[in-house]
């Protein structure tokens, strides 16, 4: 479990994140939305360390992460996967060395320990077989689904998302969604998905921070988006006129 | 601050070494076509242009050859071929360190808790600073034998009275020299473009104005540090 307490963080003169706090919980996939320029990747970036944070605390499973040093917070780090926005795949290394690249710097496992669970990790998101190709040899969505084998080769208890549907097609996007709803329950990993995808909203959002204007807007299952009255919410989940019937249709059901 | 963070100890010594030996590969091999060719037009010039100046028929045509040797062992081997790898290496790790940075690749390796700086950076330091000096050993040889090369087939200075040249008054401190320049500037060429990489902010037009950046900085330091060997160590 990832708490986050009171957390502010500024660049400069402008605040970006206004006193944040929030509860994700193990085994449930936690997205956190907002418009563009809200604060989602600062706050995601601030919880794995990435920024420093002004104020607040990130605790993992009760643990400060905010005070510990590069040498503590990396024992943390060995624990946490992630799935970038591009990827972020190394581009001078095949598949399978990417994969592979956490068990090469951080065990002692053998070659053929560590072949067997490339293996598996990309058997384990529907990639058998591409192990010896580039990146750049493979689409957006391959390459989104070996960030996500990369991420959880270590059997991480934390998984963190950023925005895993931007630029993919909605049959891909769902099918890197269900991938990352299975993964959280099968292994029991605390997911914190940063998204603007409405799709995966409604399909995996366990838990939902609504972020506006670095502030906490509101919070809530996706169960809850559907009755919620909040207004900046409703404004920016339902934003087309299709899915503002949608979402009378639901009420009415209910 | 990023120089500092480059000794911290290393989580798998292997895998930098096999970085190490990467970088040395990519630094050493890919530059040698570009050095030699330079070297061997260097040589070649410094030989026909200082036959041209020696007019006077009291100065013997073997002087040709003891000016080329020190002058490639003093400063063109050292100098010119770093300012060149500094075009070429140079502009390549600031170009390749900040396209890691915008694509998040060095975020990645952040988060699975690599010290980025030692594992990015150390390695290419090491193996420039071991590779430099020796593409610059070959840069001085190949602009001696260039030189005897273009003076015997131009008709300035026959190979034998060249030869006899190269062996006149040698000082092997200048040799010395030649290498504490090269391994100074292989270390201001790595750790100038690495900084500038490491630090890009934006998109593709940043990692293209931080490697020019790298290239005019490298220069302008050789040159610098050039003098302050020059005037320290003859």
């Amino acid at each position: 479990m990832i708490v986050i307490q009171d957390i502010h963080k500024s660049f400069g003169d402008k605040l970006v994140l206004n006193g944040i706090s929030a509860q994700f919980e193990a085994g449930k996939t936690s997205l956190i939305i907002g418009t563009s320029g809200s604060g989602k990747t600062v706050l995601m970036k601030s919880m794995i360390g990435l920024f420093e944070i002004d104020q607040g605390a990130v605790l993992y499973d009760g643990v400060n992460f905010s005070e510990m040093n590069f040498y503590e917070r990396k024992n943390i780090r060995t624990k946490v996967g992630m799935l970038f926005q591009g990827s972020a795949l190394f581009d001078s290394l095949t598949v399978e060395e990417n994969i592979r690249f956490p068990l090469d710097m951080f065990t002692d496992m053998t070659n053929k320990e560590k072949k067997d669970r490339v293996d598996f990790c990309l058997d384990r998101v529907n990639m058998k077989g591409i192990n010896k190709l580039f990146p750049s040899e493979i689409s957006g969505g391959m390459q989104k689904r070996v960030g996500i084998a990369r991420a959880i080769v270590q059997n991480p208890q934390y998984l963190f998302c950023d925005e895993p549907n931007s630029g993919l097609d909605p049959q891909t996007s769902i099918l890197i969604d269900t991938l990352i709803k299975e993964i959280t329950t099968e292994y029991n990993i605390t997911t914190i998905i940063n998204t603007h995808d409405m799709n995966s909203v409604m399909e995996i959002g366990d838990y939902i921070l609504y972020l506006h204007q670095g502030h906490k807007h509101w919070e809530g299952s996706n169960v809850d988006i559907i009755k919620s009255d909040n207004r900046e919410l409703n404004d920016f989940i339902f934003a087309s006129s299709f899915l503002k019937e949608i979402k009378k249709a639901a009420q009415k059901k209910s | 601050m990023l120089l500092a963070s480059l000794f911290k100890k290393p989580d798998k010594v292997l895998l930098y070494w096999k970085e190490t030996s990467r970088q040395m590969l990519e630094i050493g091999i890919g530059s040698l076509t570009l050095v030699s060719i330079i070297s061997c037009f260097i040589g070649a010039v410094t030989t026909v242009q200082t036959a041209y100046q020696l007019v006077s028929p009291l100065i013997p045509k073997s002087t040709i050859g003891m000016v080329v040797r020190d002058s490639s062992i003093l400063e063109l081997a050292p100098t010119i071929t770093c300012i060149v790898l500094a075009g070429k290496i140079g502009s390549n790790i600031a170009s390749e360190l900040g396209t890691m940075r915008i694509s998040e690749q060095i975020d990645a390796l952040e988060i699975m808790g690599v010290n980025t700086a030692s594992y990015l950076i150390g390695p290419k330091i090491i193996a420039s600073m071991l590779m430099i000096p020796l593409l610059v050993i070959i840069a001085t040889f190949l602009s001696i034998y260039g030189g005897m090369v273009a003076g015997d087939l131009s008709g300035v200075v026959p190979a034998e009275t060249y030869r006899m040249g190269l062996q006149e008054d040698f000082i092997p401190f200048t040799v010395i020299l030649c290498l504490v320049k090269a391994v100074t500037f292989a270390f201001i060429i790595t750790s100038v473009s690495a900084y500038h990489g490491f630090n890009v902010n934006g998109g593709a037009l940043e990692v293209g104005k931080a490697s020019t950046r790298s290239v005019v900085y490298c220069c302008i330091l050789i040159l610098f540090a050039d003098y302050i060997l020059a005037e320290l160590l003859l």
